[in-house]
C-alpha cells in the first residue's frame, strides 16, 4: 500500500472518470428531454473506433475526436428516428443500439488492432502546472479533460439559465403539455439525442486515443452502462454527475494502483469488481431524485 | 357595436371516420363571455384548438378584428392576443410557478422580474399565487390559477377556457367567476366551454350550442331555461329522474363512532361518524371537496381498514374486512376517479369488468379467468347503460369521460349490490349521461338496495336523495329528510368551519 503515490492516484482519477463523465452528461441531457437511450455503450464504442480510425488516417487526434463525436451522433440518430418518428420502444431500441454499436465497431476496427495512434499532448498551462500537489493533479492533463468539465458546466447553465434549456426540461417533464403550448417535442428530443450521441462518442474516443491508447474490440467494457447508472445516481443533476463520475473513477484508479503495487493478496477479480460494486452501493444508499415526468414514454402529436 | 372581435365562418374539420366540425359559424363580441355548449364529443375541443392554432381547419375562415386570422401554431395565436386555459392542465409538475408561466410566454422576462409580475397580476385579479412554489405541490384550483395568470400576463384579448370548473370546489368557482367578470369589464372576450348549464347562466352573455359538430342553436343563457339548452345540446327531450318512493326496510349498514386517521398527507381524518342506512333508501352526502369524502368512501369500500365494530353490515362487524370480502357480502363501491381508480386505463372493458365483478359474477374459477362470462357481463353493462364504444375489447382510456363513467357505475349496479357507495357519480359527465346514471341509481334503490351518494353537486343530491347529510372536516352531520330542505339549512349543514376564502376581499 505504501508504494501508491497519492498525487498520481488523484491525477489518474481525473483521467479515468473523463470518458464516463462525457457519456453521462450527454445521456443526462437526453433523459432530461424525456428519452431513455440505453444505447450509450454502443455509441461510446462506435465513437472509440471512429475516433481512432480518423486520428490514425489523418494523423490528427483533434480530427479524431471530431470524427468520434460525429460517429456517435450519427449512430444515435438511428435510435432517434426509430423511437421519435416510428415510435418504437425506447428500451428495446436502446439495447439493440448497444449490440449494433459493438458489432459495427468491431467491423470498422478490423486492421487497426495493435496499430499505434497519434499521441494527444497535454495542455501546457504555465504557472498553474507548477503549483505543488495541485499542479500535477489538476493542471497537467490534455484539453479533453477540461472540455468535459466545460461541457458539464455548459449543460448546467443551459438547463437552468436559458430559455432553450427550460423548453427541453418542459418537454421531458410533460410532453403533452409542451406540445399544447406549441413546442416541437420531437425536434427538441432529436437534438438532445444527437447531443447525447456526440458526447458518448467523445467519451469513447477518449478511451481509444488517450486512456489506452489503442483500439481493441469491446474496449469500453461497460463504461456506457456505468454512465447510465451515474445519471440516475446524480438525480439528473449535472453537479452530482461530476461527483458520481469521480467516485467511479476513484474506485477504478485505486484498484488499478492496488493491482500494480501488488500489496494486496486477494484475487484480481475482486479488485476489478470493486468500482462497479462501489457505484451500485452509492446508488442504492443515496435516494435517487425524481425522474423527468415523461421519461421513456413515447410521444405522438395526435391528441 | 363595431366589428366583433372574432368571426368564425364555415369552419369544417374532418378526421378519419368522423367530422369534428361542420360549417361552424359564429361571432364573439368584445368584452363578452361567450359560452360554447355541447355534449362530450360535440366538437367543442376541436373548435377551440382551431382558434388556438393547434388544429388547421379543412375549410372555412376566421377573422380577428376584421382581418383574416389563420394561426399556423399556438405561438401565432398567442401573438395575436388569443390565450387558452386547458382542461387538462398544461403544466410541468417539477418546475415552479414562475418557470411554468415563462414557458407559456413568447418573450418571458428574467425569472425574478417575472415572479414580481406574477405576484402583482395574481393579486390584482384575486388569484393569489406564490411564484416560487413547485407546481406539483399545488391543489387543482391553484394549478388552474397558474394557467390563468400565465394567460393574463400576455394581456389577451380573447381568453379560451375549456371546462374550467370541472376540477374546482364551489368556492373556487366563485373566485374564478369574480375574475372573469373583472376581465370582461376590462374588455377581454372570453370563450367559455362547459356543459354545466347553471354556470353558463350565471356568467355568460351569449351561448352557441354544438351538436355532432354543427351549430344547432344560439341563445341568451340569462333568459333561456337550462332545460331548453340541455335539450338543444342533446337533441332530445330530457326526463327528470323519478321514483315511486319512500318505502325503506331493515338497517343494512351501520356506522358507529367511525374514526380514522388521514390515510395520506393533506388527507382528512374521519371523526366519530354515526349513521344507519336502511334498505331501499338513498342517502346523499354533500360537502366541500376535501372534507373527508374520499376517506369515507375508502373506509366503506374496505381500502382503508378501521376498528372492526365501527362498520357493521347486516349486524356483522366488517371494519377489518378487505375490499373483496365486502364485495362478496354485497357492499360495493364506485370511486370518484374514473381513470386509474375505478378503471385501469390501458385495459379493455372486459378486463375492467373482471377487476371488480370477479367475486360476485363468478368470473373467476380456481384462479382462472372465465373470459367468455366476463365478456358477456361487459356486453350487458354496455348495452343496459348505453355505453358508446365499439365493443368490450376497447381500452378504457379510449372512452370519453361520460361513457366510461356510465360503464364503471353500471358495472357496480349490474352486480346487484345490497349497499352501493358512489362518489361523484356524474362528475364531468354530460347532461344526458348524468340523467341516465341518476335514474339507474334510483331504480336500484327502488329494487331494495341501500345507496350512499357522495357528491359536490347539491342539485343532484336534492334530486335523488331521501335523506341528506353533510361532511365537514371529517365529521358527518345528522342526516335530515331531503324533502323540503331549504338552501339555507343546507348551507348551515355545509358551513361551520369553512372560511370562504375571501380572495377578492382585498382588491
Amino acid at each position: 500500500m505504501s508504494n501508491i503515490d497519492p498525487i498520481l492516484l488523484l491525477s489518474a482519477i481525473i483521467i479515468v472518470s473523463t470518458p464516463i463523465l462525457l457519456a453521462a452528461i450527454g445521456e443526462l441531457v437526453v433523459e432530461r428531454a424525456g428519452v431513455l437511450n440505453l444505447g450509450v455503450e454502443g455509441m461510446m464504442i462506435t465513437g472509440a473506433v471512429c475516433g481512432f480510425v480518423v486520428a490514425t488516417l489523418s494523423g490528427s487526434p483533434w480530427l479524431g475526436f471530431a470524427g468520434a463525436a460525429l460517429g456517435g451522433a450519427l449512430l444515435s440518430m438511428i435510435f432517434g428516428i426509430l423511437t421519435q418518428l416510428f415510435l418504437s420502444n425506447q428500451v428495446a431500441t436502446g439495447l439493440a443500439l448497444t449490440l449494433f454499436g459493438l458489432g459495427l465497431s468491431a467491423l470498422l476496427g478490423q486492421g487497426y488492432i495493435g496499430v499505434k495512434g497519434p499521441a494527444v499532448p497535454d495542455l501546457y498551462l504555465p504557472l498553474l502546472r507548477d503549483i505543488p500537489v495541485l499542479g500535477p493533479i489538476l493542471f497537467r492533463h490534455d484539453i479533453i479533460v477540461y472540455l468535459a468539465l466545460a461541457i458539464v458546466l455548459g449543460v448546467w447553465i443551459f438547463l437552468n439559465r436559458t430559455r432553450a434549456g427550460r423548453v427541453l426540461r418542459a418537454v421531458g417533464e410533460n410532453h403533452d403539455a409542451a406540445h399544447a403550448l406549441g413546442y416541437k417535442v420531437v425536434r427538441v428530443r432529436l437534438m438532445a439525442i444527437a447531443f447525447g450521441g456526440a458526447c458518448a462518442g467523445l467519451g469513447g474516443a477518449y478511451l481509444s486515443l488517450v486512456r489506452v491508447p489503442q483500439w481493441t474490440e469491446g474496449m469500453t467494457a461497460g463504461a456506457g452502462w456505468i454512465a447510465l447508472a451515474i445519471v440516475v445516481f446524480a438525480s439528473w443533476r449535472p453537479g452530482r454527475l461530476v461527483l458520481g463520475a469521480w467516485l467511479f473513477g476513484g474506485a477504478t484508479a485505486l484498484q488499478l494502483a492496488l493491482q500494480a503495487s501488488g500489496g494486496v493478496q486477494i484475487p484480481i477479480e475482486y479488485l476489478q469488481m470493486a468500482p462497479y460494486l462501489a457505484t451500485i452501493l452509492v446508488l442504492v444508499i443515496l435516494r435517487a431524485g425524481r425522474a423527468p415526468g415523461s421519461l421513456g414514454r413515447p410521444f405522438h402529436a395526435s391528441s | 357595436m363595431t366589428t366583433p372581435l372574432l368571426e368564425l365562418s364555415g369552419l369544417t374539420k374532418a378526421y378519419p371516420g368522423v367530422v369534428a366540425n361542420s360549417e361552424v359559424s359564429f361571432d364573439i363580441a368584445r368584452g363578452e363571455v361567450h359560452a360554447l355548449l355541447g355534449e362530450n364529443g360535440a366538437g367543442k375541443s376541436t373548435l377551440v384548438k382551431t382558434i388556438y392554432g393547434l388544429v388547421q381547419p379543412d375549410t372555412g375562415q376566421m377573422r380577428l378584428d376584421g382581418k383574416p386570422f389563420a394561426p399556423p401554431e399556438p405561438r401565432a395565436a398567442r401573438a395575436s392576443g388569443v390565450a387558452m386555459v386547458f382542461q387538462h392542465f398544461s403544466l410541468f409538475d417539477a418546475m415552479n410557478v414562475a418557470e411554468n408561466v415563462a414557458l407559456g410566454m413568447e418573450e418571458p422576462p428574467a425569472l425574478n422580474r417575472l415572479a414580481q409580475q406574477i405576484r402583482e397580476v395574481s393579486n390584482a385579479y384575486g388569484l393569489p399565487l406564490d411564484p416560487d412554489r413547485i407546481v406539483g405541490d399545488l391543489s387543482a384550483g391553484e394549478r388552474q390559477r397558474v394557467e390563468i395568470v400565465r394567460c393574463l400576463l400576455q394581456e389577451p384579448r380573447l381568453l379560451i377556457m375549456d371546462e374550467p370548473t370541472s376540477v374546482l370546489t364551489p368556492q373556487e368557482v366563485n373566485i374564478l367567476f369574480e375574475t372573469l367578470r373583472k376581465l370582461r369589464a376590462e374588455g377581454v372576450s372570453i370563450l367559455y366551454i362547459s356543459h354545466k348549464l347553471e354556470e353558463i347562466r350565471t356568467i355568460c352573455d351569449q351561448a352557441t350550442i354544438l351538436r355532432h359538430g354543427k351549430v344547432v342553436g344560439k341563445c341568451d343563457p340569462k333568459t333561456t331555461a337550462a332545460r331548453d339548452m340541455a335539450e338543444q345540446m342533446v337533441g332530445a327531450t330530457l326526463s327528470t329522474p323519478s321514483r315511486a318512493g319512500g318505502r325503506t326496510g331493515e338497517v343494512v349498514l351501520e356506522l358507529t363512532g367511525l374514526s380514522a386517521p388521514a390515510p395520506r398527507a393533506f388527507g382528512t381524518a374521519l371523526r366519530d361518524i354515526d349513521l344507519e342506512l336502511r334498505a331501499g333508501e338513498v342517502l346523499g352526502i354533500g360537502g366541500v371537496a376535501g372534507n373527508g369524502q374520499d376517506e369515507l368512501a375508502m373506509a366503506l369500500s374496505g381500502e382503508m381498514a378501521t376498528a372492526p365494530g365501527m362498520i357493521r353490515f347486516k349486524g356483522r362487524e366488517i371494519g377489518r374486512e378487505g375490499v373483496t370480502a365486502r364485495r362478496h357480502m354485497g357492499l360495493l363501491c364506485a370511486p370518484e376517479e374514473r381513470m386509474g381508480h375505478a378503471a385501469a386505463p390501458d385495459m379493455s372493458l372486459t378486463e375492467n369488468a373482471l377487476l371488480t365483478a370477479g367475486p360476485r359474477e363468478d368470473l373467476v374459477r380456481h384462479g382462472f379467468l372465465r373470459w367468455g362470462r366476463a365478456k358477456g357481463f361487459a356486453e350487458k353493462v354496455i348495452e343496459r347503460f348505453d355505453v358508446r364504444t365499439p365493443g368490450p375489447g376497447t381500452a378504457a382510456r379510449a372512452l370519453s369521460g361520460g361513457n366510461l363513467q356510465k360503464f364503471v357505475i353500471g358495472r357496480e349496479i349490474m352486480q346487484r349490490p345490497e349497499v352501493l357507495v358512489v362518489n361523484q357519480p356524474t362528475w364531468g359527465v354530460d347532461a344526458a349521461a348524468a340523467a341516465t346514471i341518476r335514474q339507474a341509481l334510483l331504480d336500484l334503490a327502488e329494487a331494495g338496495a341501500a345507496l350512499i351518494v357522495i357528491s359536490q353537486d347539491l342539485d343532484e343530491l336534492m334530486e335523488i336523495s331521501d335523506r341528506f347529510a353533510a361532511l365537514n372536516g371529517g365529521t358527518l352531520s345528522a342526516p335530515r329528510p331531503a324533502q323540503g330542505l331549504g338552501i339555507d339549512e343546507i348551507g348551515m349543514m355545509l358551513g361551520g368551519a369553512h372560511d370562504m376564502a375571501p380572495a377578492h376581499g382585498e382588491s
